[in-house]
């Protein structure tokens, strides 16, 4: 660092920056119509939700565990359906195998398309599409899963060792066995180590799929939220943090033992 | 020693072929008994021509301002969320207390903020300050307190503390150190943070309006309702370019930062 690069001789930038972000700032504040007074006079409607919070209904729990189960079984197959289609994809993300600079471009575009789209817009969509149930719901959570992993697939393709692929490539190895044999053998563990990822963000992610309908857990979250019953809203949350927890622990400790 | 290992592999992937299996014969598939290919493809080729002239039409419920809209609660939500993360930050730091309850403490409450989804906070501003972009704002503000705040915390806890005791060795106190060793190391990483959370914060305003918080979502649940697919292609167009730009954006300015 040059004594010039230091804070007092760069004034004017910092200054240009901080009223730049001000006027954004400001711009934000009008356009979105904030009224601080309105937040200061109704707060008394989050101290009614606080008191409601702080005492969970825990007798609601039973009918809970069947919800959760159907929402664990929907992003276990639809985390495996999205890590599956996710795969080849990454490949062909990457100018490792395909070594063509064109098609990684048009496949990374296409990611990146689809990993924009939220996930809750996705669920509308499918549900409008598709009509409204569980199976939506696992096609939701496989596209999600394919947006999320597919980057992490493909950035880890980029990072690996590239002397076996030279050995393979002497030999004679076509780009279907290079792939096989000589980048999937490296990346194995970070896939699985990626579908464990994806699958925890999937049990989180079933608080929104619910909302549109797409079954699990999420609709009785909907259903509590609908009936102001904040007791069963957060026992609901709750819980769900408490699986995640879970699933976290076993997802870690069983990629201890496949290392 | 080779044949053992193939058939624990081989019992493995049984056992989770088996495991997919169950799950799947549970879900309730019939939605898909009222799919038919032929409207499938009808809304796919509607969805392939999006209405242009909806997208600026000079009122305000058109499109375009409501993409602004969406824009500007995600920087109210992140401004908001930033300014009240930096408090929780120095609560939390494990490196600036003797103490050991009180970083605790920070951590558990920051852990309770991202506990609950958006959507939850949403629908509790929306009781508040009534239905609107600002109850959005704050959705997302209270959000990104407890994401913010768990990043921030961790880059404290990680910082490089050499400044901090070239600092401390020449006298200075606490604030001084925060000041002159802590904040200039800090704050190209804090403000990269920021602006990574600036365009999820954009991304997720544009599903609040699902609620009723303001923003573009509003528009897309009744375009989706409707069925009315060229609309609900503009819109879905208009997020995802929006979202690809500023993900360029500050993807660049985060390059520079560093």
């Amino acid at each position: 660092m040059k004594i010039k690069d230091t804070v007092h001789f760069q004034w004017y930038k910092t200054l240009f920056v901080a009223a730049l972000l001000a006027l954004c700032l400001f711009g934000s504040i009008r356009y979105t119509q904030a009224d601080f007074g309105q937040l200061a006079g109704n707060i008394s409607q989050v101290s009614v939700f606080l008191r409601k919070l702080a005492n969970p209904d825990f007798g609601y729990l039973g009918r809970l565990i069947d919800p959760m189960i159907k929402t664990l079984k929907m992003s276990a197959l639809g985390t495996v359906l999205g890590v599956l289609l996710a795969i080849p994809f990454a490949f062909l993300a990457t100018t490792v195998v395909t070594d063509n600079p064109v098609v990684t471009h048009i496949f990374r575009f296409f990611l990146n398309i689809i990993r924009t789209i939220p996930n809750l817009l996705l669920a509308a969509l499918l549900v409008a599409v598709i009509g409204i149930g569980e199976a939506t719901g696992v096609i939701t959570i496989a596209i999600f899963t394919f947006g999320v992993t597919s980057q992490l697939i493909f950035e880890t393709i980029e990072t690996i060792d590239m002397s076996p692929l030279e050995s393979a490539m002497a030999v004679g190895a076509n780009k279907l066995k290079i792939a096989v044999w000589a980048v999937w053998p490296q990346i194995a563990a970070s896939v699985l180590s990626y579908a464990f990822y994806a699958f925890e963000l999937n049990v989180r992610a079933s608080t929104v799929l619910g909302y549109v309908g797409a079954g699990g857990i999420g609709v009785k979250l909907n259903e509590a939220l609908g009936l102001f019953r904040y007791e069963r809203v957060f026992m609901i949350i709750l819980f769900i943090f408490a699986v995640v927890v879970i699933v976290d622990a076993v997802s870690e400790a069983i990629r201890r033992r496949l290392r | 020693m080779r044949a053992t290992a193939r058939i624990k592999r081989l019992g493995i992937a049984l056992g989770v072929l088996a495991l997919l299996v169950w799950c799947a014969w549970d879900i309730d598939w019939s939605s898909f008994r009222y799919f038919s290919w032929g409207s499938f493809r009808g809304t796919v080729m509607s969805l392939l021509r999006p209405d242009w002239s909806a997208f600026y039409t000079g009122s305000t419920e058109d499109i375009f301002s409501l993409m602004v809209m969406t824009i500007a609660i995600g920087f109210f939500g992140t401004s908001i969320g930033t300014i009240l993360a930096i408090p929780f930050t120095i609560l939390s730091a494990r490196n600036l207390w003797k103490n050991p309850v009180v970083p605790r403490i920070g951590k558990f409450v920051l852990d309770v903020l991202r506990a609950f989804p958006e959507l939850v906070y949403a629908i509790i501003f929306i009781k508040v300050v009534g239905p609107g972009p600002f109850a959005g704002v704050l959705a997302i503000g209270i959000h990104q307190v407890g994401m913010l705040g768990k990043l921030f915390t961790e880059e404290m806890e990680r910082m490089d503390e050499t400044a901090v005791e070239a600092c401390q060795a020449v006298g200075a106190n606490g604030v001084q150190t925060m000041f002159f060793a802590r904040i200039p190391q800090l704050m190209p990483i804090y403000a990269s943070l920021a602006l990574n959370h600036f365009e999820i914060a954009v991304r997720s305003a544009s599903t609040l309006g699902l609620v009723g918080a303001g923003g573009i979502g509003a528009t897309l649940i009744f375009a989706i309702q409707a069925a009315r697919w060229p609309r609900v292609s503009i819109i879905l167009l208009t997020v995802i370019v929006t979202v690809f730009l500023l993900d360029l954006l500050t993807g660049w300015i985060r390059k520079r930062l560093r």
